[in-house]
């Protein structure tokens, strides 16, 4: 069971709990969010045929989990700050990241993409589940300064078997801090199904660690929206951690080296086809009369201009000189450092003409 | 716990106020560690500060290593200036990644954009007697690997300034505390600007034998030059401060003097910091060198059992038979053969 507020069909279900923090939410405003994932998923197919056209070194694709990540990214503040994972591009996206910005690392010319601090989202993280201790500090640290502002780490059903996430909420817990704990439960961990992490709903873990949890139907986007929209309020209130478990699915590879028909079933992916979140907010914005034919058109031909731009960005996106490899390891002067570089330039200077 | 003016002080209480000192010039440093608070630490290095500047800023943490070091990178993206203490050198493994994976590469992964201006703590080293996991030598797995700096002091003065100077620096820094010599007794001036973090220290001057050590056996090295003395052998004594970058500078001027390098640490010889300097100086001083570099460690084992560590640590004979080496008084290791 889990939190729905839009069923796969598009129908709304009351929720007393749950409407109030959606209210606001104008089929206006969700037509916004319908745009935004289709832009997202637009993004994601142009950066998967980038990949294949050897142009990014690899993708890791978000189809699928755009309710999830548009959804809660969409919920956060500027003065928020996010700890991700590899996978969340929407939320990078709803965090003001430049297009082509979300493909510097996947073309291999950067460590990271943007300066955490100008949009409020850490470089992604690889390392399964160590992001979690990022935010719980960067929250300690809010608790500390006395503001309202809230991080919220991304990280998925994996994660939750690694150490560090059970650390992170154990401290979370311990100093009360203002930190949303989102976990997309996706149903794969490469080739694990959510099954091998754990015999019980991942929400239920983070009720042993003092934690308050939601489970919602993270393929619906209203309902993403309310639980995220409820946990930062509580996290804003001085309540402390809240932990998301969004139920969606991982319906690409885990990245473009990935073969998803080696380990899980075909009748597994038309079954939650059958779950778009697009699809299902499209119905709903029909019937709320603000999407027809026409507005899907000009959403789809924005979409594409946007792909064009990424495209365009990716492709204008030019190897960094040698040198560089030598920046920044160190915030101050390092003599054994500089020494190699030098004499690395000594060398490079041999095969100039 | 009592000001203490220029005067003598343990090393300990040295790095008490280091911590004091930091805690008070900057508001965004803070002290995180297990036991740290209202006990003061297991060895009383942070002992009166909770008390002082309350439990948000020194924070007893739940016992998990590597959240210590995770929380404190998220505590300095939002600007503050963590000192963290791992209870002990064998403690250090579970925080291993995040300091490997994320601390030590954090500014390098962000361009530049984001500094971790980490101090961590760590007791090191054996000689105490004690369990397993409370007496290793761990600093060669931080020494080789790029984005953070490791320093260890030998006095009390040191301690206290490069212990400041490590939280004042913009980079991660590990800070191997000599355990066994934490009631030893010196001059501190808390006000003394000393040497730059990265810069070895001629503890003892001499002309014929370059004694490269640091941390816990810098006062064995200098007893052993004293001894050695006595048989009118010369031993320059060279306290590194800094295991990384090491100061090769003030080590290749030595050893242009002396013709003869030994090396000694605790940890075990294979890829030790010994032989790291052995052999950048030989690269850089070959035909200086009178003998081949000698080094006196650890051995390549597990710790040993308390009543047997005395046949691991470097002791004076142990150098002082290293000494004897370089200088050919007895058959090189190849001729033993």
């Amino acid at each position: 069971m889990f939190l729905q507020l839009l069923d796969e069909n598009g129908t709304r279900h009351a929720s007393p709990e749950f409407d109030p923090l959606v209210a606001d939410l104008t089929p206006q405003h969700l037509l916004g969010l319908y745009r935004d994932m289709v832009v997202v998923r637009r993004i994601d197919a142009e950066a998967t045929a980038l990949q294949r056209q050897g142009e990014l070194a690899l993708w890791p694709p978000l189809l699928g989990q755009e309710a999830a990540q548009i959804g809660s990214g969409r919920a956060l503040r500027d003065d928020d700050f996010v700890f991700s994972s590899y996978r969340e591009h929407a939320v990078a996206y709803t965090r003001g990241v430049a297009l082509v910005d979300l493909l510097r690392v996947w073309r291999g010319v950067t460590a990271s993409g943007w300066d955490p601090h100008e949009v409020g989202m850490a470089t992604p993280q690889v390392i399964i589940g160590a992001q979690t201790l990022h935010a719980t500090g960067y929250a300690m640290g809010i608790k500390n300064d006395g503001a309202d502002s809230v991080a919220v780490t991304y990280f998925g059903d994996g994660a939750m078997s690694e150490g560090d996430v059970s650390e992170a909420m154990v401290f979370a817990a311990s100093f009360q801090a203002p930190v949303v704990f989102f976990c997309q439960n996706n149903q794969w961990a490469i080739s694990e199904p959510v099954t091998l992490q754990s015999r019980v709903d991942l929400a239920d873990r983070a009720t042993g660690f003092g934690i308050p949890s939601l489970r919602v139907d993270g393929n619906d986007v209203l309902a993403v929206t309310a639980a995220t929209r409820a946990a930062l309020a509580r996290a804003r209130a001085g309540e402390g951690p809240t932990f998301i478990e969004a139920v969606t699915y991982r319906m690409g590879p885990h990245t473009t080296a990935d073969d998803p028909t080696r380990y899980r079933d075909s009748a597994e992916l038309t079954e939650w086809q059958g779950r778009d979140p697009i699809s299902r907010l499209a119905e709903y914005l029909r019937a709320a009369g603000v999407l027809d034919h026409d507005v899907d058109t000009r959403i789809a031909g924005e979409a594409d201009a946007v792909a064009a731009e990424l495209r365009a960005g990716c492709l204008a996106l030019a190897d960094p000189d040698a040198l560089t490899i030598f920046d920044n390891v160190y915030a101050e002067p390092h003599h054994v450092l500089e020494r190699q570089r030098a004499e690395y330039a000594h060398y490079l200077e041999g095969f100039a003409e | 716990m009592s000001d203490l003016a220029p005067g003598t002080t343990t090393l300990g209480k040295a790095l008490n106020r280091a911590l004091f000192r930091a805690l008070d010039d900057d508001p965004k440093v803070m002290v995180l560690g297990e036991d740290v608070g209202v006990l003061g630490g297991v060895y009383r290095i942070t002992d009166g500060l909770q008390a002082r500047f309350g439990a948000n800023r020194v924070v007893d943490t739940p016992l998990a290593e590597s959240a210590i070091i995770g929380t404190a990178i998220g505590l300095a993206f939002r600007g503050y200036r963590p000192v963290c203490e791992i209870q002990f050198d064998g403690f250090v493994y579970p925080a291993f990644d995040q300091i490997v994976s994320q601390l030590a590469r954090m500014h390098a992964r962000t361009n530049g954009a984001v500094t971790l201006p980490i101090t961590i703590r760590i007791p090191v080293g054996g000689g105490i007697g004690s369990a397993e996991h409370h007496s290793d030598s761990p600093e060669t797995l931080f020494v080789h690997t790029p984005g953070i700096r490791v320093v260890t002091a030998a006095t009390p003065q040191d301690a206290h300034t490069l212990l400041r100077q490590a939280i004042a620096c913009d980079d991660p820094v590990i800070f191997f505390e000599p355990k066994r010599r934490y009631h030893v007794k010196g001059e501190v001036d808390e006000e003394a600007a000393g040497l730059p973090m990265g810069a070895a220290r001629i503890a003892r001057p001499g002309d014929q034998v370059t004694l490269v050590t640091f941390g816990s056996l810098v006062p064995t090295a200098l007893d052993a030059a004293t001894a050695a003395a006595d048989e009118r052998i010369s031993i320059e004594v060279i306290d590194l401060r800094s295991l990384s970058p090491i100061d090769f500078a003030t080590i290749e001027a030595s050893v242009r003097r002396t013709g003869h390098l030994v090396v000694a640490h605790e940890a075990p010889q294979t890829a030790g910091l010994g032989a790291e300097i052995a052999a950048t100086i030989t690269e850089r001083c070959f035909t200086y060198l009178e003998a081949a570099p000698v080094r006196v460690t650890g051995h390549d084992i597990v710790y040993p059992p308390a009543r047997l560590e005395r046949h691991h640590v470097p002791d004076l004979d142990r150098i002082l038979f290293g000494v004897d080496r370089v200088l050919g008084r007895v058959p090189a290791r190849a001729e033993l053969a």
